[in-house]
């Protein structure tokens, strides 16, 4: 067993829940804060008495030859991720760091996944197991440290993107992967339809991919693995061909231009293959075309460089796909039925609303 | 309730020929592929639509009937059991394949779509649908969701919840709710995670949308045979470290290996105390570095024989005789009992260990057969059910492998389910408070309880009558409290 800095602060965490359990008063559970500007807290931040995870931290499980790692909630990402690049592993998902910051607690409740997300899969995808303290104080676990189980719901995968309205997360198990042995990009400077015909066909080809971007009239594919399959690819797809390249962290963690220049409100989630759609020319265009972000026109209106919103709405939805605004925990962007389904199972957890009053 | 009262409802709501009540039409329906479980129907519906689907929860909820879904019958836990007072629907009429976009490589099918039919119809693309069970001549995608199914290539491409998009279900209730579709996520909380092995009682999916993947250029498969089971297992886990994730990692002990050699004849190694089948699969340049790395590596753990096959046939071959391996074990004697627990492999040779000591204790031979790659156990415990006692004894032999599997850090049930067969086994795995919770996330989404009802969650009465059986991943209870 490989062991970080280690500090357990679960006893305090489940006494903190269960004295705001029996007074009914909300709670914010907070990590490093780094997503705190972008997203709106799920409580109504007045009332909520902060629950720091920060304490609560260290990895308490890495098996590398088992590609799985366990942490506590407050690990910082760059601990974890400094830990696995010494056994040649990363976590597929990619986790933003948004601000610089983040926890491993914090990028499992905001479920936001980095470039390789149509490749590698999703934050959802890599999370095992949680150790949870739901809204009765109870500390509960879920799923393990195996790939395949399918004992009682997946109550683990329910919290991805939840930002902690079930609970406050303890610990997490999530598979790792190999790090590629060479990872190459390739810059091609093309206009914007031209960029989504080349996109569409992807889902379909067997390139080893692991980023697609478009943003200012290039588009930039980062391929990985084998030295030879990549090199291969590359030649393949043609462009000016870099290694290691910067764009991809700053795409990650939203330290590109396009988020540090602009003001950057919506963001579309499409199926991968999705053709053009109106502001393309002005928006970042990623994940193979199933993830485009538009940026307001003037700071903070709702009004879009490129595009009417009403006009792009139409046509997301008409490809299947959501816009809506990168301001509130997607969780709490649904209504009429999904809604009141979705209450009724927080509640399920959290029968006091300590930890989602307000959101829903 | 008024059975005929029933069926003169559901006539108004499907043809007349999708009613079965007479005992030997529904006798196919008493089991699924856990033929020990069996239970008559009470009466059999087989809708042809989604309409038809709504209509019959509709009333099931007016009427507080039970209803139990069912895709194939090939499930391997009794999750398909029927209610004594309830309808087992029937969901293999639903076959369509609504869409098949080879640009965006999705499709779109009705729940009772055979999951091999799927790939078979994206061939055509080059595509193909990854998860792939071994019941996946037979199995259905609408099956595949309740249970979460694997297969043998899941290491790489994942489960049946890594590769469904969105799916089309009606709620308890009767209403209908879509969740996702072919985007990579959507507004809202993940309920599609949720639903993925939820054994049916959370909903009834009417249909599933999947992702495609290419067919990879080029695979070979590599055979190694080893004289000791901790050779082999040291050699799975040198293969990973060294950074290899090969699509499919297979082991088989000599009960096994002899019983597939005898049915097939694949030219395994009879002597052999373990084997294991490794594929990889991608562009030329890659698979044929990596096939290297992997002789290398098992040579280096100590195989005595290393085969590789590069062509077609010989892969078929090879393949072909661990997944006979069922079939071939059950020649072995009148009865086998399947297990299905998952265990971090570093635990692999302890478990196997104290799965021949058990082997000793119950006086039951056992087989195993094991996804190696991510840690699940097959071990098929053999017996004759006319026996007196005997099959008592392979189910307490099963409950004690399950335990044992806990006890490593593992799981009760890697793809096959809790269903009805594992309900006490949830019991070792969960506390009560866990299980609890499980019972308050059926309540918010089935209030009344009709989808699937005494499935998948034991009661806390039944736990309470096995007593102390708890021992949840081997971790001491109050971990929390501070210790001196």
């Amino acid at each position: 067993m490989i062991r970080a800095g280690d500090s357990d602060d679960g006893a305090r965490i489940v006494a903190a829940v269960e004295q705001a359990a029996a007074a009914r008063k909300p709670l914010q559970v907070v990590g490093q804060g780094s997503k705190a500007e972008r997203f709106a807290p799920p409580t109504a931040a007045a009332r909520a008495e902060r629950l720091s995870t920060l304490d609560h931290c260290g990895v308490l499980h890495y098996a590398p030859d088992e590609l799985v790692l366990e942490a506590r909630a407050g690990t910082p990402l760059a601990e974890i991720e400094a830990l696995l690049a010494r056994h040649h592993q990363v976590l597929p998902f990619e986790p933003p760091r948004l601000r610089g910051a983040g926890t491993l607690g914090g990028a499992v409740a905001a479920g936001l996944s980095g470039p390789a997300r149509p490749w590698r899969g999703s934050v959802r995808d890599a999370v095992l197991g949680v150790e949870l303290v739901n809204g009765l104080g109870e500390r509960l676990r879920f799923g393990g440290r195996v790939v395949k189980n399918v004992a009682g719901y997946d109550v683990s995968r329910l919290q991805v993107g939840a930002f902690g309205a079930f609970g406050c997360l303890l610990s997490i198990a999530v598979r790792v992967l190999p790090a590629p042995t060479l990872t190459v990009t390739v810059h091609q400077s093309v206009a914007c339809d031209t960029a989504l015909a080349q996109l569409a066909h992807l889902p379909a080809r067997a390139l080893p991919l692991t980023g697609t971007a478009f943003v200012d009239g290039r588009l930039s594919l980062r391929l990985a693995g084998a030295p030879r399959a990549v090199l291969a690819a590359a030649a393949e797809l043609g462009g000016e061909r870099v290694e290691g390249d910067l764009l991809w962290p700053a795409l990650r963690d939203q330290q590109h231009d396009f988020f540090r220049l602009g003001d950057v409100r919506w963001r579309a989630s499409l199926p991968p293959g999705t053709g053009a759609l109106p502001g393309d020319a002005q928006a970042l265009i990623e994940w193979g075309g199933a993830q485009r972000w538009y940026r307001a026109a003037d700071a903070g209106s709702d009004r879009l460089q490129g595009t009417d919103l009403d006009e792009l709405q139409s046509a997301v939805r008409a490809a299947g796909g959501s816009l809506v605004p990168f301001a509130a925990a997607p969780w709490a962007q649904v209504s009429g039925a999904r809604a009141v389904l979705q209450t009724r199972l927080r509640r399920a957890f959290d029968p006091h609303d300590l930890f989602g009053e307000g959101a829903s | 309730m008024d059975r005929a009262q029933v069926i003169k409802r559901l006539q108004a709501i499907v043809p007349a020929d999708a009613i079965i009540s007479d005992p030997a039409g529904c006798r196919p329906y008493e089991t699924d592929g856990l033929t020990a479980i069996r239970q008559q129907p009470w009466l059999v519906v087989l809708p042809e639509t989604e309409a038809q689907v709504v209509d019959v929860v509709k009333l099931c909820a007016e009427l507080r009937l039970p209803l139990v879904p069912r895709g194939a019958g090939t499930g391997l836990s009794g999750g398909a059991r029927p209610h004594e007072q309830g309808i087992l629907l029937g969901l293999s009429r639903m076959g369509r394949i609504l869409e098949l976009d080879p640009v965006r490589a999705l499709a779109r099918l009705e729940p009772g779509v055979r999951n091999l039919a799927i790939s078979e119809a994206a061939a055509a693309h080059g595509l193909y649908y990854a998860p792939d069970p071994s019941s996946q001549i037979a199995c259905s995608i609408g099956g595949n969701v309740a249970e979460n199914s694997g297969g043998v290539h899941c290491l790489k491409y994942g489960l049946t919840v890594h590769n469904v998009t969105g799916v089309r279900l009606v709620m308890a209730d009767g209403e209908l709710l879509e969740l996702g579709g072919g985007s990579l996520d959507e507004p809202g909380l993940d309920l599609l995670a949720l639903l993925c092995g939820s054994e049916g009682m959370l909903g009834i999916v009417t249909e599933v949308t999947v992702r495609l993947l290419p067919a990879p250029a080029v695979r070979q498969v590599l055979m190694a045979a080893f004289a000791r089971v901790e050779d082999a297992a040291e050699a799975v886990s040198a293969v990973i470290a060294d950074g290899i994730v090969p699509a499919g990692l297979e082991m088989m002990d000599q009960l096994a290996i002899a019983a597939a050699e005898d049915f097939v004849h694949a030219g395994y190694p009879r002597d052999a105390a373990a084997m294991l089948l490794c594929e990889l699969d991608g562009v030329l340049a890659e698979v044929e570095l990596d096939a290297s790395r992997v002789q290398a590596l098992f040579e280096s753990c100590g195989a005595t024989q290393v085969e590789r096959a590069v062509d077609p046939q010989a892969q078929a071959r090879l393949w072909q005789g661990r997944k006979s391996a069922f079939p071939a074990v059950g020649r072995l004697a009148p009865d086998y009992y399947c297990m299905d627990g998952t265990i971090p492999r570093a635990a692999l040779a302890s478990v196997l260990n104290a799965i021949s000591d058990l082997s000793r204790k119950y006086q039951l031979r056992v087989a195993n057969v094991f996804h190696a790659g991510d840690g699940n156990l097959h071990p098929l415990i053999l017996y004759d059910a006319n026996r007196d006692g005997e099959l008592a004894r392979a189910e307490a032999f099963g409950a004690d492998i399950l335990r044992a599997c806990v006890v490593a850090g593992g799981t009760i049930t890697g793809e096959h389910g809790v269903g009805v067969e594992k309900l006490d086994g949830m019991c070792v795995q969960f506390p009560p408070a866990a299980l609890a919770q499980f019972d308050r996330v059926k309540a918010a989404l089935d209030p009344d309880g009709i989808l699937n009802p005494g499935k998948g969650i034991p009661t806390p009465s039944r736990c309470a009558e096995l007593g102390g059986m708890h021992v949840h991943g081997n971790r001491a209870p109050f971990a929390g409290l501070p210790r001196f």
